[in-house]
């Protein structure tokens, strides 16, 4: 069997598969391209960690305070059903 | 139910303040977000956030734990949403809420070779410029990636916001929102690279 060459999948596709890939939801032939594509292609190693850094820095919004208001109103709202219930 | 889940609401059963107040902390923000995929404006997603939680408290006692309870919480603010989208429909754009933005707005950064290229069809022409790490250390990074966020399809912005910023697994994102496997994943990758591109240029070194 010959090793896969990066011209089996192109750098173009290679891009649109990269959330299945981090999933681990390809089949098992076509992660293997996109591994060995990988190994020998600069610009789409370079893509992929990009992509990875972004999914790590958009996690970082999760991070922002809430506004006190927005506290105390359901605060509010939670003590109303406590007497309530 | 989990162990976890089985705690929380016994806690919240009993009244508990700071379990509550944890709560609010950890998922109003995501469900505000989610929320405005079916809403006019940011304003009414907090209107609607407001009652899902009002919903959620009430329903507590009917919680049976078939699913985690934050999957069961969201699906009551997705409840919640839709009716009060569905009441605004008329002042609403149909448009606004579900056409797929338009993607030639975007300033291509990196390019690829013509299917036709006799080498190496549909490779990098211009690969895309490393980026430097302080660049995204930067708070200017977060800025633009919640700005590329807001702007997205409706239904790319509630997938990356469970999924990227609240670190769900993809089988709670689809059981939250009542989506199949692969729709989660091809509405998840484009708002990704979305994201991505919205990053690029930018941080890339000498780039503005």
């Amino acid at each position: 069997m010959s090793a896969a060459r990066p011209q089996d999948l192109a750098c173009r596709e290679l891009v649109e598969l990269l959330t299945e890939f981090l999933d681990g939801a390809l089949d098992e032939r076509t992660r293997t391209q996109v591994e060995q594509h990988l190994v020998l292609c600069p610009g789409c190693t370079e893509y992929l960690r990009q992509f990875r850094t972004t999914i790590g820095a958009t996690r970082k919004l999760a991070e922002e305070d809430l506004p006190d208001r927005v506290r105390e109103k359901l605060l509010d709202a939670f003590r109303h059903w406590r007497h309530g219930s | 139910m989990s162990a976890e889940d089985r705690d929380l609401v016994a806690r919240l059963r009993a009244g508990d303040e700071r379990t509550f107040l944890a709560m609010v902390e950890k998922s109003h923000r995501a469900m505000v977000r989610v929320a405005m995929g079916y809403v006019a404006s940011e304003a009414i997603a907090e209107e609607v956030v407001q009652e899902a939680w009002v919903g959620i408290l009430q329903g507590l006692a009917k919680f049976e734990g078939r699913c985690p309870l934050r999957a069961w919480m969201f699906r009551i603010l997705v409840n919640c949403a839709k009716m009060r989208g569905g009441r605004e429909a008329r002042s609403v754009p149909f448009s606004a809420l579900e056409t797929e933005d338009a993607e030639g707005e975007r300033r291509p950064i990196e390019s690829f070779r013509p299917p036709d290229d006799p080498r190496w069809p549909g490779h990098w022409a211009q690969g895309p410029d490393r980026w430097t790490d302080e660049r995204l250390a930067d708070a200017e990074a977060l800025v633009r990636i919640k700005a590329e966020i807001e702007r997205l399809p409706p239904n790319q912005r509630q997938v990356i916001t469970l999924r990227d910023i609240e670190d769900w697994d993809s089988a709670e994102v689809c059981e939250a929102l009542g989506i199949s496997e692969a729709n989660q994943r091809v509405l998840l990758h484009r708002a990704r690279t979305k994201v991505r591109h919205a990053l690029a240029g930018w941080a890339a070194e000498g780039g503005t």
